[in-house]
């Protein structure tokens, strides 16, 4: 049983020094055989691991990672968190998630320091201004908050932003979905990791996958770096990495892998109390609670799993960035890197069953996927649980793409996702 | 980012360039008669490579013609770049 985090606990280890907190989670070795295994342990995995155990009663679980968990795009990733898309499927996938951020710190007795302060989109041009007025009121429709703010309204929610007239890409106006906000994705992935281990999953790292056993139509297990382990349901949460586990029972995916790229700023004092995005420019901007500040670069154009990315996306980034905020110009950067995200021709992701009896996959979340991770983790447990999907994630089959039903966000997300 | 060294131009920077994604994927013949799976399989299924892979690029900053490149994709390192037309100097 898990001690649980309370002001109390925290008083009573304070007079220890804070030196017999319980451990988190195990370290266990893997089981001969487990009901179900998730292959990666980011927030994603993590997550379907939890509602596996917790809403379907899976006890026998294996989360694998080839690293340490939450060390993927979990910890690369901007940390923001919305659900205004345009398209109902969208729509109803990414407040499915936004409605278990409200109460997730409660649900895992863990601070994931979900901090709903808005997040606001720029217009730029007459078209943004067009695009942005017809997605808030699809967001309205499907039940999702949303309203436009004017270039005085603007200023006035984000005094810093410059909305001269005479700037190359003028502030038109914006979107703002209060609802909206950031996340500490660290905690997430430990919060989860916790809560999932606490009714029996293994976390299992330092564990990579190097080949998935099938018989027949269906499959057997895994062959990993510590042995083979068998399981009949096997759930692929790779991320970039997606392809390559796809290649083992070669399956091809319609996935391009890309470095994207985040970057952080020297400490300073509260001056952005809100998230910034815009898609015209590519630059999008927050505080976090340090007092960094997280900007978010773009994709590189090709692909590469190197986790690192161009400088050239990078200045792009903050040419726009100090156009838009002429105060952050004498600020220094700290840190810059890069995380791999797999990214389909739609810009929607794929929760689904593969013609391979037993073998899920989760993935194409692009460069969007912070924000969607209870409820993609929820909705993947139930389609692993009852081998059909949910309704919520039906449309984000991956059979969409014979079909032609594709799920278009990449003109109404744009490239901030 | 790396250094490309465009056959028609020489050893250029990366951002001159632009990627147009996977190479030797064969236009169909008959695009009547291609079923739907065929039809996914052409527009959208890719390798997407962890390892050697064979891509087309443009340096669009530049002369503006195409051509192939073999590139590893965990380290970015390039392996060959030939033109359009011709066959691969790597298997």
């Amino acid at each position: 049983m898990k001690n649980k985090y309370s002001i109390f606990s925290l008083i009573k280890n304070a007079f220890s020094y804070h030196e017999y907190w319980q451990r988190a989670w195990r370290d266990p070795e893997p089981k001969k055989e487990y009901d179900a295994i998730i292959i990666g342990g980011g927030g994603h995995g993590l997550a379907t691991a939890f509602y596996l155990a917790k809403k379907h009663n899976m006890k026998n679980i294996a989360v694998v990672e080839k690293s340490w968990i939450g060390g993927g795009n979990t910890g690369r990733n901007t940390t923001i968190i919305r659900s205004n898309y345009l398209w109902d499927a969208s729509a109803g996938l990414y407040d499915h998630a936004l409605k278990i951020w409200e109460s997730l710190s409660q649900e895992l007795n863990y601070n994931v320091m979900f901090s709903q302060r808005g997040v606001m989109n720029l217009a730029h041009n007459l078209q943004d201004v067009r695009d942005l007025k017809r997605r808030t009121h699809a967001n309205r429709l499907n039940g999702i908050d949303a309203v436009w703010l004017n270039t005085e309204q603007v200023k006035k929610f984000c005094p810093i932003i410059n909305t001269s007239p005479n700037i190359r890409y003028p502030v038109l106006g914006g979107t703002l979905q209060k609802r909206a906000g950031t996340a500490r994705h660290d905690a997430v992935a430990w919060g989860y990791a916790r809560g999932a281990d606490e009714m029996g999953v293994d976390i299992i790292q330092n564990c990579e996958v190097k080949g998935i056993k099938r018989k027949g139509d269906s499959v057997e297990g895994i062959e990993t770096t510590k042995g083979f382990i068998k399981s009949k349901k096997i759930g692929v949460v790779a991320a970039g990495h997606s392809s390559v586990i796809a290649k083992m029972v070669d399956l091809k995916l319609p996935l391009e892998s890309k470095p994207l790229q985040a970057l952080v700023s020297e400490p300073v004092k509260p001056i952005i109390d809100t998230v910034v995005m815009s898609n015209a420019v590519h630059a999008y901007v927050s505080q976090s609670d340090k007092g960094e500040l997280v900007i978010g670069a773009g994709t590189d154009a090709y692909v590469s799993y190197t986790q690192r990315g161009s400088h050239d996306v990078v200045e792009g980034t903050l040419k726009a960035i100090l156009e838009l905020y002429p105060i952050f110009s004498r600020m220094k950067m700290l840190r810059q890197w890069g995380g791999i995200v797999d990214i389909c021709p739609d810009a929607s992701p794929i929760i689904s069953k593969t013609h391979i009896k037993g073998l899920y996959f989760n993935c194409g979340w692009g460069t969007g996927g912070f924000k969607a991770t209870p409820g993609s983790g929820d909705l993947f447990a139930h389609t692993i649980a009852n081998d059909e999907p949910h309704k919520l994630n039906a449309d984000f089959n991956i059979n969409r793409f014979v079909s032609g039903d594709l799920v278009d966000e990449h003109g109404a997300a744009a490239v901030a996702h | 980012m790396f250094l490309i060294n465009c056959p028609y131009c020489g050893e250029r920077d990366q951002s001159e360039f632009s990627a147009g994604g996977e190479a030797h994927i064969v236009r169909p013949k008959q695009p009547t008669e291609l079923s739907d799976d065929q039809w996914a399989e052409y527009l959208f299924m890719r390798k997407n490579i962890k390892g050697v892979q064979f891509e087309r690029w443009n340096h669009s900053h530049g002369c503006r013609k195409w051509f192939n490149m073999v590139r590893d994709t965990s380290n970015d390192k390039i392996h060959a770049i030939y033109k359009m037309g011709e066959k691969p100097p790597i298997k």
